[in-house]
């Protein structure tokens, strides 16, 4: 697999970081021309995994989130967010639609928003020791 | 997040703005939350016209309205969502409990 272009960034597990998370990943990749959609889809989907992260993986201790983007041949993107939190116990269950550990005001569809607005999602957690997300996404304004 | 919320008659209009996430959420919430409690409104609108971002945040925040207006019969209306909005809302089922509008 060859990278063309990498950028790496790691962040406390703030809420505020939210928003720059998915900015700073959506201008890395902005010289790849990418649709306006293309954009909104990523800038969701990095949003999603990286509220995961504060949420749910540093719930109980405040840890960092490690954020890998990665152009490859052909436009293709690749975007990995991992966390060093309390992990995942079913990773099967957790991305079922509307499942939700946080419960009232989480709508559980995080995993599917990430799942819907990407092309290969691969979710990979072990207990007490975190959980790593990356996504491919095929950027086709690309000539 | 400060979001502008008028009331006229039996409607409660909430307007959002800028990006719905986990960390403006909280502050929106709160709002829209004081507003239902204080005028038990007929319908609840929710307007995303200057919305440019949001995520299963924005979902939680919607779903949770809904269930808060339900309990009393009244009616959540979302206005005017961009087509990235409208894209999140409709694979979370939205245009299903409440009427999305263009106004
Ligand atoms: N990084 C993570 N570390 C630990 N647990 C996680 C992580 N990401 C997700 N989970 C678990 O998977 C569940 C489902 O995640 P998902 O993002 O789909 O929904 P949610 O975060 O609960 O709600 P929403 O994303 O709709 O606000 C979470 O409730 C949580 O239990
Ligand atoms: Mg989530």
């Amino acid at each position: 697999m060859q990278i063309l272009n990498q950028f790496k960034m790691e962040l406390p597990a703030k809420s505020a970081n939210e928003s720059f998370a998915r900015v700073a990943v959506a201008a890395f990749i902005a010289q790849l021309d990418p649709t306006v959609e293309e954009i909104s889809d990523i800038k969701t989907a990095v949003s999603e995994a990286v509220t995961n992260c504060i949420v749910h993986a540093y719930k109980e201790k405040m840890g960092y989130i490690y954020i890998t983007v990665r152009m490859l041949a052909g436009g293709r993107i690749s975007v990995k967010i991992k966390d060093k939190g309390c992990g995942i116990p079913d990773i099967k269950q957790a991305m079922e639609p509307l499942y939700t550990t946080a419960g009232g005001e989480r709508a559980g569809l995080g995993f599917a928003v990430m799942q819907s607005f990407t092309d290969k999602l691969t979710v990979r957690s072990a207990v007490g020791k975190g959980t790593t997300v990356l996504f491919h996404k095929q950027i086709r304004s690309r000539q | 997040m400060q979001c502008k919320i008028d009331v006229t008659g039996n409607m409660v209009t909430a307007f959002l703005d800028g990006e719905i996430d986990h960390h403006t959420a909280k502050d929106l919430r709160e709002q829209i939350d004081l507003a239902i409690e204080q005028h038990m409104p007929a319908n609840l609108m929710l307007d995303f016209r200057n919305v440019t971002f949001m995520d299963s945040s924005g979902i939680g925040l919607v779903m949770g309205r809904y269930r808060n207006m339900q309990q009393f019969g009244g009616k959540v209306h979302i206005l005017n969502p961009s087509p990235s909005i409208k894209k999140v809302l409709r694979l979370a089922g939205m245009d299903r409990l409440a009427a999305i509008e263009n106004n």
